[in-house]
């Protein structure tokens, strides 16, 4: 971010300003810890983090504290949330998925606060930019449906099924059941991951750039016009952003719900 | 002239996926045209193949910082 400015202040010298763009997500520590030889230190990333989740939890905790039946404006909000990831529960398992509706609402209101810090003033830094939170995420995602897979049908039967899948003609069985093997167990959590990650890192550099060019622009005498179109622009990309930010939360936990259904299910 | 060919790759692998997200999305659209009533599992099925159809150009993206 410094260097961003600190180019936008001399003029607007973007040789090299955003090269590179890593300088845009890595921040120094603010307290060095270091803990058994791991590197713990808290940078700007965990503390946005921790204030996005203390909020997530507050807004939670206080829209059911004392929940009641005619529900006031808070409790509402909350029931909203909540319906709409039993919806897509049922829509996509059925009524015996609802034992994950607590995971998957928990999921979708994390990942909906860590990515909305984005455009949010004093923050506007997604943690889920950083590789770590969707790998994390999607290892709880992984985690879980391999688990019900095992469960459900038996752990020989679900990875024999992934293996050698039943009706598939013999000639083609070892390339399919290769493909099968690597797409349900690597390939599955590896793209949930990038698919979020990717995602937040384009918007996160969409944001810095056009929040750049009103900055640099509208201060200069021959550039303003150039300014003005990015004043107007950015109420336009946020907007955007704040569209992405929605539906990458819902397609994390739609894309659960699904993997969830296809290890419930015996593979036909 | 300086820079990387990856930013050149990163615009081609945006070509077969955005492709395949036109014609995915303007058969869902015409399919709910078609049947208002299935709207709704149109719309989830439609979520889930552009998940899967985007899961190519994010690789891309990844993979032009990444390489």
């Amino acid at each position: 971010m410094t260097r961003v400015i600190a180019a936008a202040e001399w003029g607007g010298e973007f040789d090299g300003a955003l090269d590179p763009i890593i300088d845009l997500f890595r921040f120094p520590p603010l307290w060095e810890i270091e803990l058994l030889g791991v590197d713990l230190s808290i940078n700007r990333t965990i503390l946005i983090a921790w204030v996005m989740t203390l909020l997530a939890g507050l807004l939670m905790f206080m829209a059911f504290r004392q929940p009641k039946i005619v529900p006031g404006k808070l409790q509402a909000f909350g029931e909203t949330i909540v319906d709409f990831v039993r919806q897509i529960i049922l829509d996509i398992i059925g009524p015996k998925g609802l034992k994950f509706l607590p995971l998957l609402t928990t999921m979708f209101i994390f990942i909906f606060f860590m990515n909305v810090a984005k455009i949010t003033p004093f923050m506007m830094m997604p943690p889920t930019s950083r590789m770590a939170w969707p790998l994390f995420l999607a290892l709880i995602s992984w985690l879980v449906y391999v688990g019900v897979g095992m469960k459900e049908q038996g752990a020989f039967t679900y990875f024999k099924d992934m293996v050698v899948i039943p009706g598939v003609p013999k000639a083609i069985l070892p390339f399919l059941g290769l493909i099968e093997l690597v797409s349900n167990l690597i390939l599955r959590p590896f793209t949930l991951a990038v698919r979020l990650f990717a995602n937040m890192v384009a918007g996160h550099i969409l944001v810095v750039i056009t929040l750049v060019t009103i900055h640099v622009f509208l201060p200069s005498p021959t550039g303003f016009p150039v300014g003005i179109f990015g004043l107007i622009a950015s109420p336009v990309v946020f907007a955007f952003e704040l569209f992405i930010i929605g539906l990458q939360a819902y397609i994390f936990v739609m894309l659960t719900a699904v993997y969830i259904d296809s290890s419930m299910e015996p593979a036909h | 002239m300086e820079g990387t060919l990856n930013v050149l790759g990163y615009g081609l692998a945006t070509l077969g996926p955005g492709i395949g997200l036109g014609i995915l999305i303007g058969k869902a659209v015409e399919s709910m045209a078609r049947q208002p009533e299935a709207a709704g599992m149109v719309r989830t099925t439609m979520f889930i193949g552009i998940a899967v159809v985007e899961a190519l150009a994010l690789l891309a993206f990844v993979l032009a910082f990444a390489l």
